[in-house]
């Protein structure tokens, strides 16, 4: 039995956006930009994209810029909320400790040029609350940016009344929400969200492609320089099939949202309640607030390479947080940052589900997902330490 | 290509001389907890030879394929020939490790030392300090 349980990673392309992808190869490969009729063809089929995407996000199909994935929209959203800033002298940035790199790294070469970044803790509930967002803003403060939810542990941030909070403070808000759209109800108006990043490939659309939400009005700078296409804010041609099938998956996934979320969820909670019995182990995220197909645990003695190993031989495909997965030497900054110690961060799984996934294949991970973990613990020193009492528990 | 060599994936998989050794002669422990890998060796040694000798590791899938392969490389071998133990020679019986997981050969080299050193110093046996270098060399930790 395979098990493909890291949809947080990517996703499996669904029939449908394969569909829709398919005619931009074949038959509608015209240039958008082009004033004959095989271009104007391929431009229709963009308007129509733009607009699908906006509707699923509640803004006007014009405050969407077609990107080639989360990471771009990232740098994008912040570089120009900082530069907007920079021009009034307001040079200060409320974030978090656990955004992704797209986010943390841009802050870090925006810190470097002379910004300050606020990075508020997550230790407490493994997430942020409004009023930590509320106590950081400053007079000078020109941009928030706090993801939707989290990749690694899920938590589900309060994003509609940290978008209330920065509404009334007349401060910039961003949301990195590439593990949100299409799992979970997102309506940027309500939500009082400015700007918005999004990637194709995490709601069974295709890889290299995304969206960038900015609330009409707000000045963006280029990421990359050249054409006029996308309002003249994000050069190069189209990339049409990605385009279209992300609108064509994220459609599916927005119509099907509901069901979707009480099928996974329920997959998730009986995955969470299984792998909870492993004894020292510990449930990673907002056990309340979270992403409908996000597992994510730490457990004692192990290191979490091994353990994916281990779980890939047996046909589970996972991901982990250790630093041997990480291709550096420290565990994943996620998990330091809501306060698991290095020695317990290393052993970390990660499984994230989606819609695809059956019943059958959660109870082949809660034979198999313990059954290994005995086994290394079984050949470790750590847990044999701890078991001897020369170490002490953690977990 | 796959992340580790058939060789590797075979050790990960069926690890040798994985356990215990009760009044082991020397054992050594190198690595920490906080930098995600420690192995630990058990030696039995009758007349300067490795009469049997035990591993027990955590960490990742290289660290426990380096430490299942230098057992099975001195297992039999006189205290000399374990001593000669290269993580060199550990990466290349297993044919290959990637770049960032030479360390684990590198931990398995100096658990063996360290139960070698081990039992000298539990038999008051002379020894070059030399021979018996810290982590140094190896930048994972620091």
């Amino acid at each position: 039995m395979r098990v493909y349980a890291d949809n947080a990673a990517t996703t499996a392309m669904s029939q449908t956006a394969i569909d829709a992808m398919l005619p931009y190869f074949q038959t509608v490969y015209g240039n958008p930009s082009s004033l004959h009729s095989v271009g104007q063809e391929a431009k229709e089929a963009l308007d129509a994209a733009r607009a699908t995407v906006a509707k699923c996000l509640g803004c006007e199909p014009r405050e969407i810029i077609f990107t080639s994935g989360g990471s771009e929209a990232d740098n994008q959203a912040i570089l120009s909320a900082a530069r907007y800033g920079a021009r009034k002298n307001k040079k200060h940035i409320i974030s978090t400790a656990f955004e992704h790199h797209a986010v943390l790294h841009t802050l870090q070469k925006l810190e470097r040029e002379g910004f300050e970044v606020t990075y508020l803790d997550v230790k407490q509930g493994h997430t942020v609350s409004a009023r930590q967002v509320a106590e950081a803003i400053r007079p000078d403060t020109c941009l928030v940016t706090v993801m939707y939810a989290n990749n690694e542990i899920g938590s589900v941030l309060p994003i509609a009344q940290i978008g209330a909070i920065c509404k009334e403070a007349g401060v910039p808000f961003h949301t990195d929400a590439v593990q949100a759209v299409g799992h979970l109800h997102i309506n940027v108006k309500e939500q009082n969200i400015d700007m918005l990043s999004l990637s194709g490939h995490k709601f069974h659309g295709p890889k290299g492609v995304g969206a960038l939400y900015v609330r009409r009005g707000f000045p963006l700078v280029n990421v990359i320089e050249g054409g006029a296409q996308e309002r003249g804010k994000r050069a190069g041609t189209e990339n049409m099939a990605g385009i279209c099938g992300m609108a064509a998956a994220l459609e599916e996934s927005c119509r099907n949202m509901d069901k979707n979320m009480a099928h996974v969820a329920a997959l998730r909670d009986k995955l969470i309640n299984g792998l909870s019995q492993i004894p020292h182990s510990a449930l990673n995220g907002d056990p309340h607030n979270r992403l409908p197909g996000n597992v994510s645990f730490c457990f004692e003695g192990i290191e979490g390479e091994s353990l994916l190993l281990l779980l890939d031989a047996h046909g589970i495909c996972a991901s982990s947080g250790s630093a041997c997965t990480s291709g550096s030497l420290d565990p994943s900054h996620v998990l330091l940052a809501i306060g698991r110690i290095h020695d317990v961060a290393h052993g970390s799984l990660r499984l994230s589900l989606s819609e695809y996934n059956t019943d059958e294949e959660i109870d082949h991970i809660l034979k198999v997902v313990p059954e290994v973990v005995a086994y290394l613990r079984g050949i470790s020193p750590v847990w044999r330490d701890l078991q001897t009492g020369k170490r002490q528990y953690i977990l | 290509m796959a992340l580790y060599s058939e060789k590797v994936m075979d050790h990960f998989m069926h690890p040798r001389n994985v356990g215990v050794i009760e009044n082991a002669d020397g054992v050594g422990e190198v690595g920490n907890a906080k930098c995600g890998d420690i192995m630990k060796i058990y030696l039995k040694i009758d007349n300067d030879v490795i009469a049997d000798v035990k591993f027990e590791t955590f960490g990742c899938g290289s660290a426990i394929a380096s430490s299942s392969m230098a057992t099975e490389m001195i297992k039999g071998k006189s205290i000399h020939e374990a001593m000669a133990l290269t993580n060199k020679a550990v990466a290349e019986a297993l044919d290959g490790l990637p770049a960032h997981k030479l360390h684990c050969s590198v931990l398995a080299e100096e658990a063996i030392k360290n139960a070698l050193k081990d039992y000298y110093d539990r038999n008051g046996l002379p020894y070059d300090a030399k021979d018996f270098p810290d982590c140094e060399h190896c930048a994972h930790c620091q």
